[in-house]
């Protein structure tokens, strides 16, 4: 008797099978990591809009995160370091009626990426920017990054960051953005509504995904997985609307969570056409 | 609304002229960054992309001026950015994408003068060697070099042309002089340019691999929306297009993007020549350069030597079988180009002891005066 009895004869299909590319799994994402959940939810939000497939491509950068989109069974694009946005933004320009999803991290797209994100939320981008913020540099080791909280231990910081992190919301609503959200992977109800309402509406949406990162982050930090999804659960506080300069990621006074900003102005494709191309529609 | 190909006589810049190039040769996407001397570029094909339903997007930087213009190639436009020395140094990363991507895209440097900041608003050649290898790791690419406005929008349309045969960057290395200066520039009706449009695979979608070369060695190229799936990534990648951290697949990818350049050099190396047939001394030389070669042949001539000029229309791949038959049947070559000795030293690679091999340079700023050329000429190769 060489076959397991309780295994069944043919593996049941997960409902998201069609949007993932089973032949690349297993992926490299450890034990304990949130980006698995990040992406599904923005898998599940992708099919809940009901549109085809062939509408949507997903752009990344470098890193972790960024692997997404070699996962995702969509035409897919995993780029240079920090250079996802403008890949993006040329894709969008190119093709207006393609959904753009730019899923990446907070090294990639805040640090060496930084100067693109801003200018791409100036102009109303019509790009769904999803990133999954683990608060480290989790492929290289552990760094400090752009958003590691004051005195967090990291491999570059070893006695503790001596700087303030970016409050990534405020960020974005100052430089422009329209839509601006933060779930964590422990809201995956949440999180995946977000995507699927970035998706479906016009405009540069930013949704910021706190994920843990046991390995490279919480083993230095004294935070355990659980530890860090305890904190999602009994350290936040969800308010919709809540003023971006309030979204400090701060656990000890808690982390504001929802949809800080959704309002409507003209998008970058939209203001070109109708400068350019008068005639082409009503 | 002005027509893609403004038939007619025309005055106008290189510049100008390599932007009619471009629409003539079917580019409806421009990512670009102002920076002198290539910005006229820039501005006019924001003025002229939309007569042809195209898109022209100023960036934050040339970082994503070109890593636009590689998401538009994506969509099945053809794409083009153009910049000069410090904006060309910005782009390397992502030039190497465009290479290992096997991405379609027409980049014109129109060079200015460095280290650093340089002289902007003067001339230079010294970008030729980062043109070849300013990318990190190994790779073939394709670099033009225009001597002229009239050229400038030829070599623009063949830049276009090669990219989408081939699947590769092609570099425009033109120079300030040729960007700024205005001449007559001829433009043929419509019918009489040549057009060519980048392969698309036929057959099984699900038996599609995107990096699985055609007979010329180069993959059909789907664009986004076509159904076929496709993952493009810069890390090494297998035939279907997914990452694949081993050697072999390493050797295998590198092996696709050497050969698909290599196999067909015939037909991506252009010169031409001027008084060679007899030649015992040949000056070698591209882009504005070659004028000075040209004056320098006749004035030779008169002076009884037997000069004659090879000038390189292509001068990535570089020519090395030309350069070494004629090495076997010459004095010697000079090679004249506005910089310290980067050509030059293909060609002395190339002569191979079989012939001399001098250069004639320049650090930057002015063109190089034919009487440097023949001060050269009556050194080295003085009768007796």
């Amino acid at each position: 008797m060489t076959t397991n009895p309780k295994k069944p004869a043919r593996q049941p299909e997960h409902p998201l099978d069609d949007l993932i590319r089973t032949d690349r799994i297993p992926h490299i994402w450890c034990p304990g990591c949130g980006i698995g959940t990040a992406f599904s939810s923005c898998l599940s939000a992708i099919k809940a809009t009901g549109l085809p497939y062939n509408r949507f491509t997903m752009v990344s950068g470098i890193g972790c995160s960024a692997r997404g989109a070699g996962y995702i069974k969509l035409d897919s694009f995993h780029t240079t370091h920090g250079r996802a946005i403008p890949f993006a933004s040329g894709i969008k320009m190119a093709r207006p009626d393609l959904k753009v999803i730019v899923f990446s991290g907070d090294g990639d797209l805040f640090a060496i990426g930084g100067n693109h994100f801003i200018h791409a939320a100036r102009r109303n981008m019509d790009l769904t920017v999803i990133c999954v913020n683990n608060l480290t540099y989790g492929m290289t080791g552990g760094q400090v990054a752009a958003t590691t909280p004051n005195m967090a231990k990291s491999t570059t910081t070893p006695l503790g960051n001596p700087d303030a992190p970016f409050n990534l919301p405020l960020l974005a609503y100052a430089a422009g953005a329209t839509y601006v959200a933060r779930w964590t992977i422990l809201h995956t109800r949440d999180l995946t509504t977000a995507i699927n309402e970035a998706i479906l509406r016009k405009g540069f949406s930013f949704i910021e995904v706190l994920s843990p990162c046991p390995v490279n982050y919480g083993r230095r930090n004294k935070e355990k997985p659980i530890d860090t999804l305890r904190l999602y659960q009994d350290r936040t506080i969800i308010k919709n609307g809540a003023d971006p300069v309030k979204a400090d990621i701060d656990f000890g006074k808690g982390v504001v969570l929802g949809t800080f900003i959704d309002i409507d102005r003209s998008t970058c494709d939209d203001r070109y056409c109708e400068i350019h191309r008068p005639c082409s529609d009503d | 609304m002005k027509p893609a190909v403004l038939t007619g006589e025309h005055y106008i810049t290189g510049d100008v002229a390599c932007a009619e190039g471009a629409i003539a040769a079917g580019c409806t996407f421009f990512g670009g960054y102002p920076i002198t001397p290539a910005t006229e570029i820039a501005e006019h094909m924001a003025e002229r992309l939309p007569d042809v339903g195209g898109t022209f997007l100023q960036m934050e930087d040339e970082i994503a001026a070109i890593a636009s213009i590689l998401g538009a190639a994506w969509t099945g436009a053809k794409a083009m950015t153009a910049t000069s020395g410090p904006g060309f140094s910005l782009m390397m990363e992502n030039l190497g994408l465009a290479v290992c991507t096997e991405t379609p895209c027409v980049i014109v440097d129109v060079q200015r003068t460095g280290p650093s900041t340089g002289l902007p608003t003067m001339t230079g050649q010294a970008d030729m060697m980062q043109a070849r290898w300013g990318s990190h790791g190994d790779y073939e690419l394709i670099a033009l070099a225009p001597s002229s406005p009239q050229d400038c929008f030829y070599q623009t349309i063949r830049a276009f042309n090669l990219s989408e045969k081939y699947r590769v960057p092609v570099l425009i290395m033109a120079d300030e002089i040729v960007g700024h200066m205005s001449e007559k520039v001829v433009i043929p009706e419509p019918g009489r340019i040549k057009l060519v449009n980048r392969p698309k695979p036929t057959g099984r979608k699900d038996r599609f691999k995107l990096y699985e070369p055609g007979p010329n060695g180069v993959a059909p190229m789907p664009a986004i929306g076509d159904g076929y799936n496709i993952h493009v990534t810069g890390l090494t990648h297998d035939e279907r297009g997914y990452p694949s951290m081993t050697v072999e697949a390493q050797e295998q990818m590198l092996a696709r993007i050497k050969n698909k350049i290599r196999d067909n050099l015939d037909d991506i190396i252009t010169t031409e020549s001027y008084r060679l047939e007899d030649a015992d001394i040949v000056i070698v030389s591209y882009g504005i350069s070659v004028r000075t070669g040209l004056a320098a042949v006749d004035r030779a001539r008169a002076l009884g030597y037997r000069a004659g000029l090879l000038q390189l229309v292509t001068v990535w791949p570089f020519p090395e079988a030309l350069i070494r038959e004629i090495a076997g049947r010459v004095k010697g070559f000079i090679t004249v180009e506005i910089n310290l000795g980067q050509v030059h030293h293909e060609v002395e690679r190339c002569a191979g002891g079989l012939a001399a091999a001098h250069l004639v340079g320049h650090a930057g700023g002015r063109i190089i005066h034919p009487d440097k050329v023949l001060e050269c000429i009556e050194k080295e190769f003085a009768r007796p």
